[in-house]
């Protein structure tokens, strides 16, 4: 790592209290969700992380706080580096402040978290469902919410199964 | 399920302007449906007479889940899904996946096996360029370059079916290197065709490139800064056409790519005909890498020899008890991967594809989130269509290369 | 000398309505362009040069769903994307066929989730499935030939 990188993780881990953890040449910095909007926008404006790569969520069900832990991925194009911030989130009504003011990329990615997980983003212009139908009720990826397998027909249960099946008239 | 829900214009009514409300500009539909739109996207578009005011794009109609599939298989049968995603790039997204397992598990990867990844990824480039090349010229009623391009894809999906048996999903390329090793009519498939790709390439810029009737509908249409596609996210062909030499194969090499020297093609007005001048110049620099990687192929094992996470061959099976015993551990429960998460990138023909990997201690992946350059691509959409006509919307969409499988996943 | 030849002479050729309708339904019958994933891919690749849709009858794939006969529903259905194919299959005039094209029309292929309908023929009634992931073209256009042997063996009174 270039010592670019090592100031602006000291950096963080003394304004912000984080921690930091690495594995397989990557780091991550575990940051608490009231310091995040003022973190990303000093990793933008001070030390040039200037592309917002990703950001997704992780869910931990049944483990209530934190239940979502939030990452983003952070990408200077200068410096070539990539870091990765994660805040963990509680479970009931779980909320964050947009980054979208500071990475306008960040408009959609943020959509697919509300409607993937759920988690509220405050501040957002736009907050609707972008992969799911409108009118579509839960929020899929979280891990209560069933895969919605369907039962595979084989030679013994053929018949059954292919009863239950609403095949369309015409 | 399937009633068409009726939906009033109020509900989009912070994302058009005003005069939409009172009815001076018409909101078009442009359907799910659609022959130019690339797959099942749908644009809401506000149009002032002809001209774009705002364009909403609505997709999710492709959406499969995979995500929440892949957390109910192991990691050897999660990667059969992953083919499937960017449909056009099989061999790219099945090669993040693998980057992306290896790095988690710290599992090596032979240099022979590194090589024919390399070839192989640059060859399902070449293809995807090439199917971009006729849609989007057939889009804007160039037919004949369409079936032009065809004819030579099929040279390079003929090249897939001799090392895996199948055209497109073919899941070759496996955690540790590759499936099995490639016969030996390989090499003569691939010299074919670098041999003769160059010269088609020549035949379609010589349609194209100069064509009055193409510069006139490409030229000046969809402009981005480069500054703005840093700002939106943008990776890939886009930026490349924007100034900005931003190419993952060189700034954080895998699989070898160091190795091979070749060149990043840009071009400054970041608009559809540098965009097309962009993916023609990769298509060659392309045939580049393959002649170098297939030149330098260094002999050896296919796959890693580590047999907690790489099955056996079947030769071993009968003689030896721990091949045995490791067979039938990886393909009944698979392996285990350490309770981390790592992020794994490749240069996909549209940019940018990132797969977030998060084991739990157990043999299915925890969390496997698929950061895909064309859901990104598209959030710019709007933008870019801003203040042009119906017909040009149709070129761009094109140009940005958007495969919906990639952005619904 | 049989009657086949002196009407033959003449100019003259005997059949049944059933088998010139028949007939003409296919060898003219136009596909709607429904190529949503995957398997689409595989239906461009038939309809281009290699594997050639057209000397079927099938140059033209039709856009509009009013002007088509056939609609080859080629790709993964998702549940956003139902409605709107049964819109579709609704706005396709009589008779219309349909063939569901590779594992996911079939019977939801590899994914069986939340989010993709298990099989096109909960929506829609298909009259073959083309099997594969995706199928070749060679597959697709077995699929189309057994399409037209079926539709050579309909009868008259199932017209009405």
């Amino acid at each position: 790592m270039t010592d670019f990188f090592e100031q602006a993780v000291d950096a963080m881990k003394e304004r912000f209290d984080a921690q930091e953890r690495r594995f397989a040449g990557e780091v991550t910095l575990i940051l608490r969700p009231e310091h995040l909007l003022e973190a990303v926008q000093a990793l933008r404006d001070e030390f040039k992380f200037d592309m917002l790569v990703d950001e997704t969520a992780v869910d931990y069900w049944p483990q209530q706080s934190p239940r979502f832990h939030m990452i983003y991925q952070l990408y200077s194009m200068a410096h070539n580096v990539l870091l990765r911030l994660r805040v963990h989130l509680n479970g009931n009504a779980p909320h964050i402040e947009t980054v979208e003011k500071i990475y306008p990329n960040a408009n959609w990615k943020e959509r697919e978290l509300w409607d993937m997980f759920g988690i509220t983003f405050d501040g957002h212009s736009d907050l609707r469902r972008v992969i799911m139908p409108n009118d579509w009720e839960g929020h899929p990826l979280r891990k209560d919410y069933p895969l919605g397998y369907e039962e595979v027909q084989f030679t013994f249960n053929f018949k059954e199964v292919d009863r239950r099946k609403p095949y369309a008239q015409s | 399920m399937t009633d068409i829900r009726e939906v009033s214009v109020d509900e989009l009514r912070h994302l058009v302007s005003e005069r939409a409300m009172t009815g001076e500009t018409m909101l078009l539909n442009m359907g799910p449906q659609h022959p130019s739109t690339h797959g099942v996207l749908r644009l809401i578009l506000e149009l002032d007479g002809e001209m774009v005011i705002h364009c909403i794009p609505d997709i999710g109609f492709l959406h499969t889940g995979v995500e929440k599939n892949m957390e109910a298989k192991t990691y050897q049968q999660a990667e059969v899904m992953t083919d499937r995603l960017d449909y056009l790039n099989p061999m790219g997204n099945n090669l993040t996946y693998c980057m992306a397992v290896e790095k988690l598990v710290d599992l090596d990867v032979p240099p022979r096996a590194q090589a024919l990844r390399v070839i192989l990824a640059e060859l399902q480039r070449i293809s995807s360029h090439l199917l971009w090349l006729g849609t989007s010229s057939l889009d804007l009623a160039a037919m004949s370059v369409f079936l032009y391009a065809m004819r030579e894809r099929e040279l390079i999906l003929d090249v897939f079916e001799l090392v895996s048996g199948q055209r497109m999903m073919t899941t070759y390329i496996r955690p540790g290197g590759l499936w099995r090793d490639v016969p030996v009519e390989f090499e003569d498939a691939v010299r074919n065709i670098i041999r003769i790709m160059p010269g088609r390439f020549d035949e379609y810029e010589s349609l194209l490139t100069k064509n009055a009737l193409f510069l006139e509908r490409t030229q000046g249409i969809g402009v981005i800064s480069a500054e703005d596609c840093v700002r939106w996210g943008l990776t890939g062909p886009v930026i490349r056409a924007a100034g900005t030499a931003y190419d993952l194969r060189k700034t954080r090499p895998y699989s070898g790519y160091d190795h091979y020297p070749f060149e990043i093609p840009t071009q400054k007005e970041g608009d559809v005909y540098a965009r097309y001048l962009v993916r023609v110049e990769e298509m060659r620099q392309s045939v580049r890498i393959v002649r170098q990687a297939l030149d330098r192929l260094p002999y050896g094992p296919v796959r890693s020899n580590n047999r907690k996470y790489v099955p056996p061959p079947r030769s071993e099976l009968s003689k030896s008890m721990e091949a045995l015993i490791h067979h039938f551990k990886l393909w009944t429960e698979g392996f285990s991967a350490p309770a981390e998460c790592v992020y794994a990138a490749t240069e996909s023909p549209r940019g940018e594809l990132g797969v977030y990997l998060e084991g739990d201690g157990g043999p299915k992946p925890y969390r496997a989130h698929y950061n895909t350059p064309t859901f990104m691509n598209l959030q710019a959409m709007p933008l870019l269509a801003r203040n042009h006509y119906v017909a040009d919307v149709v070129g761009i969409i094109g140009s940005l290369d958007v495969v919906l499988g990639d952005a619904d996943r | 000398m049989g009657l086949e030849q002196k009407t033959g002479n003449m100019g003259v050729v005997t059949t049944t309505l059933e088998q010139v309708v028949n007939w003409s339904r296919t060898n003219s019958m136009w596909p709607m362009l429904f190529g949503l994933a995957c398997c689409a891919i595989e239906m461009m690749s038939a309809q281009a040069a290699n594997y050639d849709m057209s000397r079927f009858g099938m140059e033209l794939m039709r856009a509009s769903p009013r002007q088509s006969d056939l609609m080859i529903v080629a790709g993964r259905v998702s549940r956003k994307m139902a409605p709107v194919l049964r819109q579709l299959y609704d706005q396709m005039p009589d008779p219309k066929w349909v063939i569901a094209m590779g594992d996911c029309a079939s019977c939801g292929g590899i994914f069986n989730n939340y989010a993709i309908v298990q099989g096109v023929d909960e929506i829609v009634p298909v009259d073959v499935y083309v099997a594969g992931c995706p199928p070749r073209p060679e597959g697709l256009i077995h699929g189309i030939l057994t399409l037209h042997e079926q539709v050579k063996g309909e009868k008259l009174k199932n017209w009405a």
